[in-house]
């Protein structure tokens, strides 16, 4: 059992499968993240680990299995011809679900047409309806939240990797959500600006926050997570506090995923 | 011998100028109205996942781009009233033909560049419980009609070209007029000099302005 046995569930994963044609990537996910989880997902490319994420928001539909969002399972069940049981999602139920899981990617995805306080708004302009001079004011509190009051005005071609990725947490704060999932946030950063996203992330950690986070950033996840999966061909391979998985792996695949991240410290 | 330039019969008749140039003006804004705004629709349909879409508009597409403006101004004029209970004006004729045409082409440059914006522009609409039709309108049209301002700048130009296909069924525009007015005064020369030069004169502003916007809207690039 893992997390607070008192809690309920925020997001329960059950025999969650997603196959690309005859590819399998996920093979039998189960799991629960109960709120102010800070899950960390490690893995080999290739293991899964983003694609799971993906399919918490369903910005990936799952093939097989089902996931539920505070005791409501997402998607309603279809009998097919053959007799056997699929699921299936409405697009807008799932675009109101989108609201309550905000996402962090990669490559930043700034809308770059917009000014980073724009990007801010937009959720809360286009998705929520607030009021404009409400909405610049929320946004103005994120921006500050990731240390960018000052840039509000900026156009994101002017900013730099690492103000651009804090520019997209507070896109995602914006909307309130519930469950924050961050895939490799800092993959696509030079070096030197890994550390001034991190620090974000970390800030938000402080605040309870419930956040899951695919990354090859092994060192900030022993700091940051409650809990680490290690994913290895689209089954959680093994599981546990940081200091369990990272440190005293008991399978032999994590323990030589660890030997060839060796270049971490704690 | 040298030809003696004489514009001064043309100018006795400018009233008729005006009121062609005048009928230019006025095709040319509803063709450009209809045919980049129908273009859009059909694009966003060639765009679509749902084959009871995407076929019927490749269809449009592929009719109205392989036929001639000139055949569809005449078959509109002369060949659909006899198919329709109600008169068709040369105005119609010649609206219908060269908004169809136009909407074809502009149809296949907003599909173009509406693909043209990455993935991850979707991605991060969706992220934030944006809908298909709220991404579109927000995210993705507003940085695909800037790449392709260029393409729809020409667009606008051939347009304005092709109003002279009105003449055809009679449409009182500048060409009609000067063709009227080198019958009249038997000088095609100046007349047809003067057409042209009047056509320059309408575009060539245009396409600078157009020139002004791309910059403007290039800023936060």
């Amino acid at each position: 059992m893992n997390g607070n046995p008192d809690m309920r569930a925020l997001l329960r994963v059950g025999g969650l499968e997603k196959r690309f044609g005859e590819n399998a990537v996920l093979r039998g996910i189960d799991l629960e993240v109960t709120a102010g989880d800070r899950i960390a997902i490690i893995g080999a490319s290739g293991s899964g680990k983003s694609t799971l994420l993906r399919c918490l928001n369903f910005m990936e539909l799952p093939t097989a299995g089902r996931i539920e969002l505070d005791g409501v399972a997402v998607g309603s069940e279809r009998r097919r011809g053959d007799g056997s049981i699929e699921r299936v999602y409405a697009e807008a139920e799932l675009t109101r679900l989108r609201r309550r899981i905000g996402m962090v990617f990669q490559q930043f995805n700034l809308f770059p047409h917009m000014t980073a306080i724009g990007n801010v708004m937009e959720g809360l302009r286009t998705v929520l309806r607030r009021p404009a001079a409400e909405a610049r004011a929320r946004a103005l509190v994120e921006l500050t939240r990731v240390g960018l009051a000052d840039k509000a005005e900026e156009y994101p071609a002017r900013l730099s990797g690492g103000q651009k990725q804090r520019v997209a947490i507070a896109r995602a704060l914006a909307l309130d959500p519930e469950i924050l999932l961050f895939d490799e946030p800092t993959s696509s950063l030079d070096p030197e600006l890994v550390g001034e996203v991190l620090a974000v992330i970390r800030s938000l950690a402080e605040e309870g926050r419930t956040m899951l986070l695919v990354t090859h950033e092994l060192g900030f996840a022993y700091h940051f997570a409650s809990r680490v999966l290690f994913l290895a061909d689209g089954v959680i391979h093994e599981q546990g506090s940081p200091e369990e998985v990272l440190k005293h792996p008991r399978e032999a695949r994590t323990q030589a995923f660890l030997a060839r991240h060796r270049a971490f410290s704690f | 011998m040298e030809y003696q330039w004489n514009f001064a019969p043309i100018f006795a008749h400018s009233d008729a100028l005006l009121v062609g140039a005048l009928g230019t003006l006025r095709i040319f804004v509803v063709c450009l109205l209809l045919g980049l705004s129908l273009g859009l629709l059909v694009g966003l349909a060639r765009y679509s996942t749902r084959r009871l879409l995407t076929w019927p508009a490749a269809a449009f597409v592929e009719f109205f781009r392989n036929t001639p403006v000139l055949v569809q101004i005449i078959w509109f004029f002369f060949a659909l009233p006899i198919l329709v209970p109600f008169e068709i004006s040369p105005m119609t004729a010649a609206v219908l033909g060269i908004s169809l045409n136009s909407a074809a082409f502009s149809a296949e440059i907003f599909r173009g560049g509406i693909q043209s914006i990455e993935p991850g522009q979707w991605e991060a609409g969706r992220a934030i419980g944006m809908s298909y039709a709220q991404i579109m309108r927000r995210i993705i049209l507003p940085q695909a009609i800037r790449r392709m301002l260029p393409a729809l700048t020409n667009r606008g130009i051939e347009i304005f070209k092709m109003s002279t296909l009105a003449s055809v069924v009679a449409y009182v525009e500048l060409l009609h007029q000067g063709r009227l007015i080198a019958s009249l005064n038997f000088n095609p020369i100046e007349t047809y000099t003067v057409i042209a030069v009047a056509f320059f004169l309408f575009l060539y502003p245009l396409v600078r302005a157009t020139y002004v916007l791309e910059r403007r809207l290039g800023r936060s690039d």
